[in-house]
């Protein structure tokens, strides 16, 4: 499938702009400006960009505790979300919700969730809103390996597929539930074999890959979007980083993770695909870099230069404080 | 000799070591306890232990059929830990953050906290579910509940609430050899905290208060945290001369109300310190308590010290001002006279 070409200079730049928001996150969060817990998504860019590049920002998102990410391809502006990161009264839940809770409900980003297998009921309640009221927007509900084997993900596959919710169900199998691999906590080696169980289309592939996620995502939106009910599409991936900032990844196989930082690193074959089809210049990408890393420099400035919320902010926002 | 000291994660890791080499059937399971389940370059002592490390080692000792690592599926493994318990195991679940309750909670509502009861007595439930509560780690409204209220409310489960390492170890001991469903709270910011504890297994009863300071003055019945926080509050008091007594319930559900009680005879005042919201908490419970049966007793109202009624925040400004702290537990003991 062709992918336009401003449509590829947007992936890159969305690429981009994740791993650089992330290592700059890591970089923040181990000099002590970024508070509490931080999941970082690098490694797993071509899953979340490859997805979005088929929605608009009507349509809406579940996301997990890995969830920047999926903001950023999403459209989430990163100077919110990085004074989010900070805990700062501009970020985009007013530094209330912080790394696992950051939200967006005007690009229909259905907010990180802390609670592994949070998100998939939340995206049958979508996927209903929006058949329900006849729009065509469709739900992406990304969960990861971890997540596949919580009740709630499998309620709601069967939801979605008694009611033929416009769901994309995307597992990002980054081969390990913390510290456990999915080859001992699944008990199917494809999570998208459980489609079969729910009667949807199931596919697995290279979630590396940005050109075959792109592609399966086309397929399972169009077929969401026309009223055909839900997919499950599982993209196996790798995250770069541990579990949790700060986690020592024993757990990890040295060979396989240098791997995926290299030949296997999504970016890394974006390009190295792109510039051998000469689609997209050298050129054209290094602008796009200059781009981002200013944006990322920017966000942090921002985040820093903001000031915290007023305490009086604790006690807004729900119904009856006290 | 130098009394040993073990941190609280440590004093945790020796009780469940002493009583699994007592018993076969005390059983460790959940998320990551033992760590890198099927990695076979891990051996025991890499690997995680839990997320906070307190089950490290367990593994290397006791193997895998023991120290079980299971997906993340609360309400099966929580429900298969109250099956197991109802057929003759003696688990241990780790539940890793007690927010996370809420994914099984109908296992513990309706399944373990009720099989004894509508069995007629014919099951017993000897399950011990430890799990982390806890403000002040920034970790957001998910991550850091303080949910001992909500299940002391239900009957069939006890509640435990440790503050030192040495009642940690205590504590959990006879959690393992109680025949019902215990909940144990352990607190995510008490991983600094150390203290004297015996090498030898010792068990500390139920419903069995502990008085840490002994005072004249006010009473301040405190948990978890709490007490930390009001041991800081009552040296300050101490200064500005008023006498705290600080008393630690150590267990909630059951609770030991005499010592409660015998403490604001003698001091005519009550402060009661609980991270919970407001509302329905151990420390509403508390006070309607001495309300009830030590009214004769008071010399002035009955003040509670809770965390606010909303959500934790995530920014550091805003949880502090979130928290109860040694400053708020201090101005509602000095308000009293």
């Amino acid at each position: 499938m062709d992918i336009p070409k401003d449509k590829l200079l947007w992936i890159y730049e969305r690429m981009q702009l994740i791993r650089v928001f992330e290592t700059r996150v890591s970089t923040e969060f181990g000099k002590g400006k970024i508070p509490g817990f931080v999941h970082l998504y690098a490694g797993e860019e071509a899953v979340a960009v490859g997805i979005c590049a088929n929605l608009t920002d009507a349509d809406y998102m579940t996301s997990t505790h890995r969830g920047h990410g999926h903001c950023v391809a999403k459209g989430v502006d990163v100077r919110g979300m990085m004074a989010e990161l900070f805990g700062k009264a501009t970020g985009i839940c007013k530094g209330k919700g912080g790394s696992m809770h950051i939200a967006d409900m005007d690009k229909g980003m259905l907010g990180a969730n802390g609670i592994v297998g949070g998100g998939p009921p939340l995206a049958c309640g979508s996927g209903l809103t929006a058949k329900t009221t006849g729009t065509d927007q469709v739900t992406i509900c990304f969960f990861g390996d971890g997540a596949s084997e919580q009740g709630t993900l499998h309620e709601s596959l069967n939801l979605a597929a008694i009611w033929k919710l416009p769901i994309i169900f995307v597992a990002e199998n980054n081969g390990y539930a913390e510290s456990t691999p999915a080859h001992y906590h699944c008990s199917v080696e494809n999570i998208a074999d459980r489609a079969a169980a729910y009667n949807m289309p199931g596919v697995t592939i290279d979630g590396n890959d940005l050109f075959a996620v792109y592609e399966s995502a086309h397929e399972a939106v169009a077929r969401a979007r026309a009223g055909h009910g839900p997919s499950l599409l599982e993209c196996k991936t790798y995250r770069h980083h541990g579990h949790f900032e700060g986690d020592a990844q024993t757990y990890k196989i040295a060979e396989e993770n240098e791997k995926y930082r290299t030949e296997l690193d999504p970016i890394k074959r974006f390009k190295d695909a792109v510039l051998a089809r000469s689609l997209v210049s050298e050129a054209e990408m290094a602008d796009i870099d200059g781009r981002v890393n200013a944006a990322i420099d920017e966000a942090v400035k921002f985040a820093e230069d903001s000031p915290f919320p007023e305490v009086q902010e604790t006690f807004t926002d729900v119904y009856v404080s006290y | 000799m130098a009394e040993r000291e073990l941190n609280f994660g440590e004093a945790l890791n020796e009780a469940m070591r002493q009583e699994m080499q007592r018993d076969p059937k005390v059983v460790i399971m959940g998320e990551d306890v033992a760590g890198g389940a099927d990695v076979d370059h891990l051996e025991g002592d890499e690997a995680w232990g839990g997320v906070l490390g307190v089950t490290k080692g367990l593994v290397k000792e006791f193997g895998r059929e023991r120290v079980i690592d299971t997906p993340i599926s609360e309400s099966g493994f929580i429900g298969a830990a109250v099956g197991a318990a109802a057929t003759g195991l003696r688990p241990i679940a780790e539940m890793m953050f007690v927010g996370f309750m809420g994914v099984c909670f109908d296992q513990l509502l309706n399944q373990g906290a009720k099989l004894r009861y509508m069995f007629g007595g014919k099951a017993k439930v000897p399950l011990v579910i430890r799990t982390i509560c806890g403000g002040g780690y920034r970790a957001a409204a998910q991550h850091s509940q303080v949910l001992h209220s909500l299940f002391t409310h239900i009957p069939g489960l006890k509640t435990v609430v440790p503050s030192t390492p040495y009642d940690a170890k205590g504590l959990l001991i006879s959690a393992i050899r109680d025949d019902d469903l215990v909940i144990f709270f352990e607190d995510i910011t008490f991983g600094g905290i150390k203290g004297a504890v015996p090498e030898e297994d010792y068990s500390i009863p139920f419903g069995k208060a502990d008085v840490k300071r002994a005072g004249e003055d006010v009473t301040i019945v405190a948990i978890g945290k709490m007490v930390h926080h009001s041991l800081a509050a009552a040296t300050e008091l101490e200064k500005q001369g008023k006498s705290a007594e600080v008393i630690d319930p150590r267990t909630l559900s059951p609770f030991d109300e005499d010592t409660v009680l015998s403490s604001v005879e003698k001091t005519g005042r009550l402060v009661i310190a609980d991270e919970s919201h407001p509302r329905c908490n151990v420390a509403t419970d508390i006070a309607a308590m001495v309300a009830d049966k030590g009214f004769d007793y008071l010399n002035a109202p009955i003040k509670m010290v809770s965390a606010p009624h909303t959500p934790v925040p995530f920014s550091p400004p805003l949880e502090d001002h979130y928290l109860p702290n040694p400053q708020k537990i201090n101005e509602a003991a000095l308000g009293l006279f």
